[in-house]
């Protein structure tokens, strides 16, 4: 398309604008840089690009550029603009101030490498984070290190390997992974160099326990347990669960992707886990970026506390007044854990994440955290109670922070259809298909930062759907009809792949 | 507390409508004695006490503009327009997730699609995803995925001149699979340059996946790569090249250099120094290897309607289909980086980003001129000829106790070579970029001049 079509084609509220490749022209340009002000030396005329290898990248103004990404910017739902029901992924309110303490250039601006000397803001704020994490979670030791729940994960399970070789422990190649599990779990598995092991949920939508105990034993390693689960339940058994890895020999990871639900509640350390992430982008608001970036601190009890990666931020002269206004004149370094399993990124971790997360816990302190918990919970148990005779929770008891239900019981309607329509009613829809042990899950988490009203509007929405789904199936699958774009062709996309743009 | 949508009265009317009576009803399944564990942190702050607190942190840190640094080693301080923080800070795209409902994420998806295709066109390859944590996680996830490439081929030849953290980092992912690492020719020693191409060519036998090389490298020098790929390719193996994304503006591109799988850490398109992250890992596969490639991409398709949209496309790679046949467990895309680089991109241009590393290298060169002049001071190529926007000075006292001085005079002259090679007191690594003026360098060489002169005369006396 021409930059006069599309412009002619464009309409207000038509938010999807050209690629910008599109309405690029030779020589227009944004950025002005100034002139060298040194004496020049030659480029290597035999290590440069050649015709054939002409750099190419849209020439455009900075106007152009503005009105693109505002425009496409438009074509997103976001929590800014949106309820977000996104189950699993805790899509909170990311508070303002958080950014505006990230961007203070005495932080934005500092280098990862500048001294320690130069450092000591910096590192304040990862040791307190540090230990504040620790004192929630209830663990002796946290890493700041790993860069987002996955590599959190990695983080977890490599410190169970490096555990059970420093006791010349080798013959453990298993992991133990309950089938309501993140698909991260066991792809973790594979990439610590362990077998995963499926292990069934019961009716309740528990670990089944029986299970649990005839699969542990000598060559176990360890479990990765989510707690709440997917199914957003918490495991009524997880001190008997624990146990029972323990009673092999083994030891506990916990997932914290469902840390929102029981901050201030109950502490993972106190129930036996032994390591677990915390997923800074849903539990503590760092902004999910659209997919990233997360960060994923691991606390380890004292166990495993020594193989977590390292640096980690040490307190080498301890102020003597100290106070809880944050003013002390300690001094910080970084140190490596003694048998630390190594590094997992460059640097230290994602500060900027991290600085946020810190910003947050101090807006709350421990009364302001125990009430997210609550109103997390209190609305997820609301909202199900409210869409009980349309969408019925597949577990008939008290949930956390999120309830699952099927997506499939009007005839002839999928899930996925339900969740495009839902669109159509100015919501984000909840995560579809996960977990795999309910069938055509629709599961969905408010938080806390939600109130009634909206929990109400949303319940009606679905119900409002429930009902289309029963008289007019095919509006259904026709939806979604007022997003930027209708339903988008998944398998042609795999069958013609084009993963960048081309020249016509 | 402002951020809980409830008030009291919503509590009540919730709890009396599900037929409870207190908030802790909603929490029996909880063991009775580990419940409220009553957590000893911090009292809550305002927000008005917590900008006060986080600015005295902030100004704690010595980054302030009295300080000009020289410090790189894989992390750069260049020049970020305006526009890229003001729209990548929108709402919209900061507070989306994974697009994982494309028709209300096209916003996010396109802008993938974009970051993809600019990324692609700077790299000379034909796929890139959008989905690393920095350049030591591409490296290591390169590495992995070069093997799972090759049939019976499980170690992985490595130059010793990666930087050393990302060495770290391939070694903290791969030795958990078995993978066997070949660090060849690590620069530990004084005045050491690491391995020529010819010994890493002769590293590789019938087990090495892929040849990892650095260009330019961790101390900054450019290699000439031409021919290397088919060499490299004679003997079976893959060519993963770690590449500065500047610096591509001007270099031949890794593509035409004949990669297989490119990584590059993003960190100097448009994105903070911020104390080490969040960053971005660049990376880019020939299409033949998409399907053995980790991470999320976008690809483009239609509507019901036939209007072109993006979708998040080869999922059955990834960990949410396969599980633990998956390519990573990677479920991040670094979506607000990449969107960063993409506003960048496309802020820059062609003739901004070649212009930014031709200043960036005309500077150091510069700045290299003048330090080689000193006393006791000489520039350390090695064997190769140039370098690009950094590069290792000898210094004739310890390293650290030159930047210790330098930094009392407001300048740190670069980073000591001792803090990853312990062999290495009296070298520094400098780096140089386009936003240090010829006064600035000038001043960098004076201060440097006028500490080592005191030291000398201090032995002398």
């Amino acid at each position: 398309m021409s930059t006069n079509q599309s412009a002619a084609n464009h309409r207000f509220g038509d938010t999807i604008p050209p690629l910008l490749y599109e309405i690029s022209r030779s020589g227009r340009r944004a950025v002005r840089l100034p002139e060298s002000d040194v004496p020049s030396t030659r480029l290597p005329a035999e290590l440069l690009r050649d015709d054939h290898d002409e750099l190419r990248l849209p020439e455009v103004s900075e106007q152009d550029v503005v009105r693109h990404f505002t425009r496409l910017s438009h074509a997103n739902m976001a929590i800014d603009t949106t309820f977000y029901p996104l189950g699993s992924c805790t899509m909170k309110y990311n508070p303002k101030v958080n950014e505006a303490v990230a961007s203070h250039s005495g932080f934005a601006s500092h280098h990862p490498l500048a001294t320690t000397d130069d450092s000591q803001g910096s590192l304040a704020v990862m040791y307190r984070l540090q230990h504040m994490l620790a004192e929630i979670a209830g663990f002796s030791q946290v890493s700041l290190q790993p860069a987002a729940g996955a590599q959190g994960e990695l983080t977890g399970i490599l410190m169970i390997r490096a555990y059970h070789e420093s006791r010349g422990d080798t013959r453990r190649r298993k992991i133990l992974v309950p089938d309501s599990a993140h698909g991260t779990n066991p792809a973790t598995v594979t990439m610590a160099g362990y077998e995963a092991v499926e292990i069934p949920s019961d009716a309740e939508g528990n670990v089944d326990l029986g299970a649990l105990r005839e699969a542990c034993g000598d060559d176990v390693a360890g479990l990765m347990i989510t707690n709440p689960n997917t199914a957003g339940l918490f495991e009524r058994n997880i001190e008997a669960v624990v146990d029972a890895v323990h009673g092999c020999g083994g030891l506990v990871y916990g997932d914290g992707a469902n840390f929102n639900a029981i901050l201030g509640i109950v502490r993972p350390g106190d129930l036996g886990i032994d390591v677990m992430h915390f997923n800074l982008h849903k539990t503590f608001s760092t902004p999910h970026g659209g997919g990233g970036p997360g960060a994923g601190p691991v606390g380890a009890n004292e166990t495993l506390a020594d193989f977590l990666p390292g640096p980690i931020v040490g307190m080498s002269q301890p102020s003597p007044d100290a106070s809880d206004d944050g003013s002390d004149d300690s001094r910080y370094e970084f140190v490596s854990p003694a048998q630390s399993i190594g590094r997992l990124r460059s640097f230290h971790g994602n500060f900027g994440m991290l600085l946020r997360a810190y910003a947050y816990i101090l807006l709350h302190g421990a009364d302001g955290l125990r009430a997210i918990s609550e109103n997390a919970v209190i609305n997820a148990n609301y909202l199900r109670h409210l869409t009980r005779d349309v969408f019925p929770a597949k577990f008939d008891r008290t949930c956390m922070h999120e309830f699952v239900s099927v997506g499939s019981r009007y005839e002839g309607v999928s899930t996925m259809d339900i969740a495009k329509r839902l669109l159509d009613y100015g919501y984000h829809a909840p995560t579809v298909y996960f977990p795999l042990i309910v069938k055509d899950a629709l599961m969905v988490e408010p938080t806390e930062s939600e109130n009634r009203e909206t929990l109400e509007l949303f319940a009606e929405a679905l119900a409002l759907v429930a009902r289309e789904a029963g008289n007019d199936p095919d509006l259904l699958h026709e939806a979604p009809l007022t997003t930027p774009r209708r339903r988008l062709d998944e398998v042609a996309a795999v069958r013609n792949l084009v993963l960048r743009y081309e020249p016509v | 507390m402002a951020y809980i949508g409830n008030t009291d009265d919503d509590r009540s009317i919730m709890l009396k409508a599900m037929g409870l009576e207190q908030m802790d009803d909603l929490f029996g399944d909880i063991p009775g004695d580990k419940r409220y564990p009553g957590l000893d942190l911090p009292s809550a702050r305002s927000e008005l006490e917590l900008l006060r607190e986080t600015d005295e942190l902030g100004r704690r840190n010595g980054s302030n503009g009295a300080v000009k640094s020289f410090v790189g080693a894989g992390a750069y301080d260049h020049f970020i327009p305006s526009v890229v923080p003001f729209l990548s800070g929108r709402g919209e795209y900061a507070t989306a997730y994974t697009p994982y409902q494309a028709e209300a994420s096209q916003g996010t998806v396109q802008t993938i699609f974009e970051y993809q295709s600019m990324m692609a066109d700077l790299l000379g390859m034909d796929v890139v995803n959008a989905s690393h944590y920095d350049g030591a996680t591409a490296v290591a996830e390169a590495a992995i995925m070069a093997v799972r490439c090759t049939r019976d081929r499980d170690s992985v030849v490595l130059s010793g001149t990666l930087h050393p953290e990302y060495l770290e980092v391939a070694a903290t992912y791969l030795r958990p699979q078995g993978i066997a690492m070949n660090i060849v020719g690590r620069p530990a020693g004084s005045g050491e340059s690491g391995p020529d191409l010819e010994t890493l060519e002769q590293q590789i036998d019938e087990s090495t996946a892929c040849v990892i090389v650095q260009n330019p490298d961790f101390l900054g020098r450019l290699h000439d790569l031409r021919g290397f790929a088919e060499r490299v390719h004679a003997r079976g193996a893959l060519l993963v090249l770690h590449v500065d994304p500047i610096a591509t503006a001007l270099l031949s591109s890794p593509g035409a250099m004949g990669a297989d799988i490119v990584t590059g850490e993003g960190q100097s398109l448009g994105i903070p120094l911020s104390f080490g992250g969040p960053y971005l890992g660049l990376f880019a596969a020939r299409k033949k290897l998409v399907r053995k490639m980790p991470g999320r991409l976008a690809g483009q398709t239609v509507d019901a309607e036939g209007n072109r949209g993006f979708v998040l496309t080869l999922n059955t790679r990834e960990q949410h289909i396969r599980r633990e046949k998956a390519t990573s467990n990677i479920c991040t895309n670094q979506g607000l980086m990449a969107l960063r680089a993409a506003i960048y991109l496309a802020s820059m241009g062609p003739e901004g980003l070649k212009e930014v590393a031709n200043l960036s290298y005309q500077k150091a060169h510069y700045a290299a001129a003048l330090l080689d002049k000193l006393d006791g001071c000489s520039v350390n190529l090695g064997d190769e000829t140039t370098f690009f926007k950094e590069f290792v000075l000898h210094v004739p006292i310890a390293a650290e106790t030159l930047v210790t001085r330098c930094r009392a005079m407001g300048v740190v002259p670069g980073l000591p070579l001792s803090r990853y090679y312990p062999g290495r007191p009296q070298e520094l690594l400098v780096a140089v970029t386009e936003t240090s003026s010829r006064a600035d360098i000038e001043e960098l060489a004076s201060v440097v001049l006028e500490v080592i002169q005191s030291a000398k005369s201090e032995v002398k006396a």
